[in-house]
């Protein structure tokens, strides 16, 4: 129960602030950290130590076996604490970062609502309810990339973004709707239980994938991510780099063990994960944008963790659970220092951030240790878990999965370890002097900044404390390690392992020390000034089929959308024609009996309508039209009247002569006779469809009434009509009562007709 | 140029018709759920009676009454009809349902209310909105019917297509 409250604490907060504290952003920011420290204690209270995991459920669409179900098991009290802890971290920076920024109120709103659906994401203890958060993730993503709402850059990369993980997570419902039907869960422990395999249990698994890679930037759908750097930089240290882009992760970690068996499930997550790590790695070294070598560095850090979640030994699980916290830390604290350097300069540019060093010594030094966290050097957390990867790696079967793995992760190591000696060279550089003229274009904003302690604690805070994290928990290892053994132990039974700061000489650490010296000599040599490398690839294959479909939509509404009102009716009209001559071929009923001729007079009525008919077809000047189509109405509702439909006449009667009225208004600003002929539309074509229609239907009507096999609903809503719905006129029941849905539809249709004639005539009158 | 006739039928409609039309169409919509009437019909008549003033009158007694706004009558007709739709999932039971109540007024006696009436009320408004709306869109163009045939004949000689 307090995990929903915690949720929806979190989202309230992003309301308030959108809705409510729109001129009191940093109030609202402020309130913002409260309530997601208060999350991370309650995390921490009920999930760590406590035996048995606590779980909690709302019903929500008990017919479709759809509730909203959480858990805070082991792994989900890590992503928890990430989530909310980072976020806080996130917050109290964002608090200095958009000083002066009118956006902010949006950000800080956007950015609780996320808060609160990845907090949902992470707990979910069904794929239902995890597909929930994850859409809405998805769409918080989207308006946070596109912050800058005047930047066309921004604004498409929001749209690539939101359209990649978009197609993804509906292929993910489609997963799941397949798992709900197929097994009657979308629980993990009741579908782990259950033993997925077979065709169905394949489509899924695959599906879930396409999900995973979508959300997790992983190849070939990872071009999103660098593009998402368009965001302002807390958004890209949380969204796109600690949280939103492990969701993938998360659904990996926990659906891996029920899928590993199924199909190409290992395979393919092993294959993707290493592509995309060692593509991410070669795009970090060669970016010139600091943020996005980090983007790219992310890029390949989840190519890992995707790898570690896809071959799925018992060490690999625990590697990955470590390695998702060790990135987590050292990637906000990087991401945050770029954005401090940023703030400060003016730059990102890594042949020129060096020019940062001596203003700001902490907070180099800061990054300093989260690079080499990044870079796996002892003592430094990201030094333990890479090394645990590597034993993962190394104790799989030599089957050709295996060494996929182990090769592909072992190049990806080394370009990681390049990438980011690269970038700690970056940093470190002193021959750079500080562009002047950069640092004074960059606003008088500045000189508040050095001037004021609290922004400069509210920006480097986060970032030193990252990197003191990150080298506490290094130095501390052990203890680290050993409280990640239950997190890993809810994924997978059989998890186990350590962390240790000094593993001992063993094939691991000689590997490791080799890929730290390839790497480091690589990055040490790799220029810090690439010429700008062209678009990457996956992007422009997602533009290309972008425009693509938005050509091809644009030339089928003009073929099918021809704005010739005489095609339209026509149209409409034999397809109708058309579907009752099908039922008439196919079924050959009788066409007699049923019906009950009426009287003299009807007849009379009768013809007397059908001569008005006829006059609206050859009547020349419209006014004329009009009045004759108004005509065929009245005889219509005396008919109405005289078969003892009192309600139908009435409305009949009114709704004809509003019609005419309406008609004749609309007539004052048109030709006032009809053409000879319409368009290309020969008179003989026209002439064929209404006789054609005018024949058609009163054959099918005779043939429905003579083939009724049921008795009429008539009776049954006589007797209804009084004890159910308290009312004696049984027309009036039946539509806001029984068939009140049609009604509702009805008025509707009705409202968006009359809006659209508002709007086309004020076009027509323009 | 306006005939006294049309004055006199213009003050008439003014100050009396809608009146009675409100009356009489309310009258027709509460009465519809036992006899011949409803929502629908009723919102017609309030309507045809809106156009017998503007087809008397000029066009500005349309926009000055005697609804200044039909496009937020329009979104209140829907939301009534919305919320008696979804209320009931909010008491527990299914959508439409409907709910009866009986009250016992001195001197009038038993009056009930059936909890679709609101309902149909969604629909007399939308229907009257409708109205309105179509009427504002076409008839507010141009001073008036006879200024506006001048306009319309001229624009047919120098446009007619053929």
């Amino acid at each position: 129960m307090m995990l929903f409250v915690a949720i929806f604490a979190q989202f309230a907060v992003g309301g308030l602030t959108l809705v409510g504290l729109r001129r009191r952003p940093a109030l609202a920011a402020a309130l913002g950290v409260v309530v997601l420290a208060c999350s991370a204690v309650l995390v921490a209270a009920r999930g760590i130590g406590g035996a048995e995991t606590s779980s909690y459920s709302v019903r929500w669409l008990p017919i479709l076996g759809f509730n909203l179900n959480v858990q805070l098991d082991g792994f989900a009290v890590v992503m928890a604490l990430l989530v909310s802890v980072l976020g806080a971290a996130v917050l109290v920076y964002s608090l200095a970062y958009f000083e002066h920024d009118g956006t902010y109120a949006r950000f800080v709103g956007l950015f609780m609502a996320f808060a609160g659906s990845m907090f949902g994401l992470v707990l979910a203890e069904d794929l239902f309810t995890m597909f929930v958060f994850w859409e809405l993730t998805s769409v918080w993503s989207f308006l946070l990339i596109g912050l800058n709402d005047k930047s066309t850059s921004a604004r498409q990369a929001a749209v690539r973004a939101l359209l990649t993980t978009g197609a993804g997570g509906l292929c993910l419902l489609a997963g799941v709707g397949i798992l709900q039907v197929q097994y009657g869960t979308t629980s993990f422990s009741e579908l782990l239980a259950a033993g997925p395999s077979g065709n169905f249990a394949h489509a899924a698994a695959i599906l879930l994938l396409l999900g995973a890679f979508t959300k997790s930037a992983q190849f070939p759908f990872h071009f999103w991510l660098p593009g998402a750097m368009a965001a302002p930089t807390p958004v890209s240290a949380y969204l796109h780099s600690a949280t939103m882009v492990k969701a993938g992760i998360v659904l990996l970690a926990r659906t891996s063990p029920i899928f590993a068996d199924v199909g190409v499930w290992r395979w393919w997550v092993v294959v993707a994960g290493v592509v995309t790590m060692v593509l991410g790695g070669w795009r970090a070294l060669r970016e010139v944008d600091a943020k996005l070598v980090l983007a790219y560095s992310t890029v390949s850090q989840l190519g890992l963790l995707t790898v570690l979640f896809g071959v799925g030994n018992r060490y690999a699980t625990y590697a990955g659970v470590a390695h998702i916290v060790a990135h987590a830390i050292f990637k906000v604290g990087l991401f945050l220092g770029v954005g401090v350097i940023d703030h400060e300069i003016g730059t990102r540019d890594v042949s020129k951030i060096g020019a940062a060093r001596r203003a700001m010594p902490t907070t180099t030094l800061a990054m300093v240790l989260s690079l080499l966290s990044m870079a796996g050097i002892i003592p430094l957390l990201g030094f333990a878990t890479k090394e645990k990867a590597l034993v993962a790696l190394l104790d799989l079967e030599r089957d050709a999965v295996g060494v996929v793995a182990l090769a592909g992760v072992v190049v990806g190591s080394v370009l990681s370890v390049a990438y980011s000696i690269r970038l700690l060279r970056a940093v470190l550089r002193s021959d750079v002097a500080p562009e002047r003229s950069q640092v004074a274009a960059h606003s008088s904003v500045d000189a508040d900044h050095h001037s004021s302690v609290a922004v400069r604690i509210a920006l480097s805070g986060p970032v030193v404390v990252a990197a003191a994290v990150s080298l506490a928990a290094g130095l501390t290892a052990a203890t680290v390690g050993s409280w990640l053994v239950a997190p890993s132990k809810s994924l997978d039974v059989n998890a186990v392992s350590k962390l240790a700061l000094w593993p001992g000489i063993n094939d691991a650490l000689i590997t490791s020390a080799i890929v730290i010296a390839v790497g480091a000599v690589i990055g040490w040599r790799a220029p810090l000034s690439q010429s700008a490398t062209s678009a990457a690839t996956g992007e422009r294959v997602f533009d290309g089929l972008y425009d693509t479909t938005m050509r091809l939509a644009k030339r089928i509404t003009a073929v099918t959308q021809s704005g010739s009102l005489p095609i339209y009716v026509g149209v409409t009209l034999l397809v109708a024609a058309g579907g009752l001559v099908a039922g008439l071929v196919i079924d050959a009923p009788r066409l007699t009996g049923g019906v009950s001729w009426g009287s003299p007079l009807e007849a009379l009525v009768s013809i007397v309508a059908m001569v008005l008919a006829v006059g609206v077809a050859v009547a020349r000047p419209r006014f004329a039209g009009a009045l004759f189509l108004g005509g065929v109405g009245y005889a219509i509702a005396v008919l109405f009247a005289m078969r003892g439909a009192p309600d139908l006449a009435t409305t009949q009667l009114l709704v004809e002569t509003l019609t005419i009225v309406v008609f004749l208004l609309a007539l004052r600003s048109m030709t006032q006779k009809t053409g000879t002929h319409v368009g290309w539309t020969p008179r003989v074509l026209r002439l064929g469809i209404a006789v054609g229609v005018g024949i058609v239907v009163p054959l099918f009507l005779l043939a429905a009434r003579a083939s009724r096999i049921r008795p009429s609903p008539a009776q049954e809503y006589f007797a209804r009509s009084l004890d159910e719905a308290g009312g004696r006129n049984v027309v009036n029941v039946i539509l806001v009562d029984f068939r009140g849905f049609d009604t509702m539809g009805e008025i509707v249709v009705l409202a968006v007709a009359a809006l659209g004639v508002v709007n086309l005539v004020r076009r027509a009158a323009r | 140029m306006k005939m006294r006739s049309s004055a006199i039928l213009s003050e008439l409609v003014d100050r009396w018709l809608t009146k009675v039309a409100t009356l009489i169409a309310v009258y027709v919509t509460f009465r519809g759920h036992n006899a011949p009437g409803g929502g629908f019909a009723g919102g017609l008549l309030l309507g045809a009676a809106f156009v017998l003033q503007f087809l008397a009158g000029d066009e500005p007694s349309i926009r000055r009454r005697p609804i200044r706004n039909p496009e937020m009558l329009l979104g209140v007709g829907l939301l009534a009809a919305f919320g008696t739709t979804l209320a009931p999932l909010i008491a527990g039971g299914s959508p439409l349902e409907s709910y009866i109540w009986k009250l016992d007024v001195p001197v009038i006696g038993e009056v009930k209310f059936v909890s679709s009436t609101l309902f149909d009320l969604g629909v007399f408004a939308v229907v009257v909105a409708v109205v309105l709306m179509i009427l504002r869109a076409l008839g507010t163009e141009g001073a008036g019917v006879s200024a506006h045939r001048g306009r319309a004949a001229s624009r047919d000689q120098g446009g007619a297509p053929r």
